[in-house]
């Protein structure tokens, strides 16, 4: 059964491995939903954040090939209810729409949305939250004249996550010390992390 | 057994610490040198110039071969890599050179074959710019390469080049491809010798193996009553072909090969009944569905041997070794995951093990083997046809060699039968393209298993096909003289296709009867003896003069036109549904 599964990959950050990510899925043709890069919590590791919706055993087999990835240090995926999510939108509308409709004011009041800009023929306005919030913000506005819409990749951080800090001091190790191996092949996956 | 935490960062001490200023050229030989590289495959270009340059100064310790097509330069890196369990070593240019060596590196990929390719690359600032022999192409190779990188600046060299051999050389090896611009070539740097890798922060080639998982699975094996094991070519790759004869000794464990496991275990132990896969005996495929624990050893269940996967194995346990943590489970679903090096994990499954015989469930392979040798094989090898059979070609070369030669195969029908037939004493005996099945494999691959292993017998076993698509090595074999026998089985069609075409085609020959020239001659033409025949009664003495001649030799061999190989798991049936004929 498909569902969204977000997959978080830790890498050094270096060119080119956005290429050998990016293959694994169109060679499996797994459509993205969303991709995001950016920094971490640590200097020098870059993180990815992969939103896809296939079924557990697609995702458990391209996660496990990603990791074998020579610059790929972790990959962990996770449902919807592990992690904490979050989305950016922003909205073009006309000026006069807004000045003259109360409504419309009311309307974004309601999904927090802010004004980034506002100029003399139209306005742009930035909404943050989960997709179906994001989504009917456009619904209600395309009906006042929307004129431009974009969503931003999903970043995403695992609810029972301690950080990559650690795990980052194992990987440097030569030899692991011996709780630290986990062996997620063996056994249903009960807990995210075992560190 | 405890060592010491260390975090292995900086540089220990570096080989030769008098500082000196060396070309980026020299840098990559340097490299080389210090990896034990002795053999390199390739052929020049603008692009490479410099590093030809430099390699001109370097002729007394490292040898470099000429071939005539890059890709024969990548299949005969491979063949050097099968035989000598070394790194096979390319180098070649940019644009056109670079992309002759992509089928190499799939094949090198998806048989784990250790390889590091350094192709040349224009200049540096010329990137982009669709130059004179410019390719992208370490986007090109991406999906064909464990690990490739682009050098543009002449210091980076020595880190790149350690960190490339020790990843095409450790946990699952692979093709790694090096991309040199020019200017990194000419540029002169301060050289501060060379420190080879041995550690990378993101790579984890090989797990501390989980003891409790080796003792569930040695449970499994001590409570079985019917325990077959599968191998291939993990048990060659980690060297543990002794560690695996004892462990299945111990045991008392029937087992059986993919191709690219064949010779692991010689082929007349008292334990290997046989081949599987889509040609293989019929015993191994059969039985696979009535044991009840699968052991899988450095093998990673490809489709050619495992048929329909709703309809393999389903009623056993299966214990899976493999250093590939992405192959367990992937095609296969395992009871107990034994993931690590099977040099470290088999000694420890021993020790487990209690020693026992199935002496019932052995013999039921041997009956097995028997009615196949009734229905498929006994005609094969002895046929009563006027026309020779490939089986026999094979028969008799394995009485003439004595199962100590190296056969390279090329890919199809022949490849099938001279996998099932040949007879093999030593491991790294068998040389062939299992998961692409590369035609015009075989000829390359026997250059290069010649360099690799100059003591042994070196027999290439090609289709009339196959020996076509790479025919201009033949000049690499003549401009080296090197002692390689070809041995061409020619049934005048491209067997495998045509044996399909019949099968389940309705005979509807299409495109499939190919023309062939005469091969003798365009051996001559070459500098290279020959012979070409097609009576029964010339066969021995053919093989023995070919085996015996002393420089390169080329026989051919008509065999019969129509002639099927079985048995055959049909595509999209069970191993099962083998069928005999």
């Amino acid at each position: 059964m498909k569902q969204e599964y977000t997959i978080t990959v830790y890498t050094e950050n270096h060119i080119g491995l956005l290429n050998r990510i990016a293959i694994m899925f169109s060679r499996r043709k797994i459509n993205i939903e969303s991709l995001n890069t950016s920094p971490s919590e640590i200097e020098g590791i870059h993180r990815f954040t992969i939103l896809i919706n296939e079924t557990e055993e697609v995702v458990r087999k391209i996660s496990r090939q990603i990791e074998k990835q020579v610059d790929v240090l972790k990959v962990y995926y996770n449902t919807n209810d592990e992690i904490i999510w979050q989305e950016l939108a922003l909205y073009k509308v006309p000026t006069d729409e807004i000045t003259e409709k109360v409504k419309v004011e009311r309307l974004l009041r309601e999904f927090g949305a802010r004004a980034v800009v506002i100029r003399k023929d139209y306005t742009i306005f930035e909404a943050t939250g989960q997709r179906e919030e994001t989504d009917k913000l456009i619904t209600v506005l395309s009906e006042f004249g929307l004129i431009e819409f974009v969503r931003s990749g999903r970043v995403a951080i695992i609810k029972s996550s301690k950080g990559f800090h650690d795990k980052l001091k194992e990987f440097e190790l030569t030899i692991p010390s011996e709780e630290a191996i986990e062996n997620e092949l063996i056994g249903p996956q009960t807990e995210i992390f075992i560190v | 057994m405890t060592h010491p935490i260390t975090f292995d960062k900086t540089n220990i001490t570096p080989t030769d610490t008098t500082p000196k200023t060396i070309s980026g050229s020299q840098a990559v030989l340097e490299a080389m040198i210090a990896e034990n590289v002795d053999t390199i495959f390739g052929y020049p270009g603008g692009a490479i110039m410099p590093i030809y340059d430099a390699l001109y100064d370097y002729n007394d310790r490292l040898k470099h071969v000429l071939v005539r097509h890059e890709q024969g330069a990548s299949h005969a890196a491979q063949g050097y890599a099968r035989v000598s369990g070394r790194t096979g070593v390319v180098f070649a240019t940019s644009g056109p050179g670079a992309t002759n060596l992509i089928t190499g590196l799939a094949d090198a990929m998806i048989d784990s074959t250790p390889m590091v390719c350094i192709t040349g690359q224009v200049f540096a600032h010329l990137l982009g710019t669709d130059a004179f022999q410019e390719t992208d192409v370490i986007n090109i190779t991406t999906p064909v390469t464990k690990w490739n990188y682009q050098v543009t600046d002449a210091n980076e060299i020595p880190s790149v080049l350690a960190k490339a051999f020790y990843i095409a050389n450790s946990g699952r090896p692979g093709p790694v491809l090096i991309d040199i611009t020019k200017n990194a070539q000419i540029q002169q740097f301060n050289y501060l010798g060379y420190q080879s890798c041995t550690h990378i922060r993101s790579y984890r080639p090989k797990p501390i193996i989980r003891k409790e998982y080796i003792q569930e699975a040695a449970d499994l094996i001590n409570a079985a009553e019917r325990p077959f094991v599968i191998f291939g070519q993990g048990v060659i790759l980690g060297k543990a072909e002794q560690e695996f004869k004892n462990f299945i000794e111990k045991g008392g464990l029937p087992a059986a090969w993919t191709i690219l496991g064949l010779s692991a275990l010689a082929t007349d132990h008292e334990l290997n009944v046989g081949m599987l896969g889509m040609h293989g005996n019929y015993g191994p495929n059969v039985l696979t569905n009535q044991c009840d624990v699968l052991i899988a050893v450095g093998m990673r269940f490809d489709d050619r041997v495992t048929g329909r996967l709703d309809k393999y194995a389903k009623q056993a346990k299966v214990v899976h070794l493999d250093i590939d943590p992405a192959e367990i489970d992937k095609n296969v679903k395992t009871t107990v995951a034994v993931w690590g090096d099977c040099k470290e994990t088999l000694p420890l499954l021993t020790e487990a093990l209690q020693e026992k015989q199935h002496t019932a469930w052995l013999n039921l392979f041997k009956e097995h083997q028997q009615k196949e040798e009734e229905i498929v094989i006994y005609n094969e090898l002895h046929p009563t046809t006027e026309e020779l059979s490939m089986g026999e070609v094979i028969n008799v070369l394995n009485e003439l060699t004595n199962g100590d030669a190296i056969i390279v195969t090329d890919v199809g029908q022949h490849q099938m039968v001279t996998c099932r037939y040949a007879k093999f004493k030593q491991s790294k005996s068998n040389v062939t393209s299992g998961g692409l099945g590369t035609m015009g494999f075989a000829l390359p691959a026997a250059i290069g298993a010649k360099f690799g292993a100059p003591d042994r017998t070196v027999v290439s076993v090609i289709g009339d096909g196959g020996f076509q698509m790479t025919i201009q090595e033949l000049g690499t074999i003549m401009q080296t003289k090197l002692n390689v026998k070809i041995l061409i089985l020619n049934n005048r069609f491209l067997g495998m296709v045509r044996q399909w075409q019949e099968l389940f085609n309705e005979k509807r020959y299409s495109f499939v009867d190919i023309e062939s020239p005469d091969f003798v001659m365009v051996a001559k033409g070459y500098g290279i003896s020959g012979k070409s025949i097609e009576q029964r009664s010339e066969l021995r003495e053919a093989l023995a003069e070919m085996l015996n001649h002393d420089g390169p030799y080329l026989l051919e061999v008509f065999t019969g036109k129509e002639n099927n190989v079985f048995p055959m798991v049909p595509q999209g049936c069970s191993v099962s549904e083998i069928r005999l004929k």
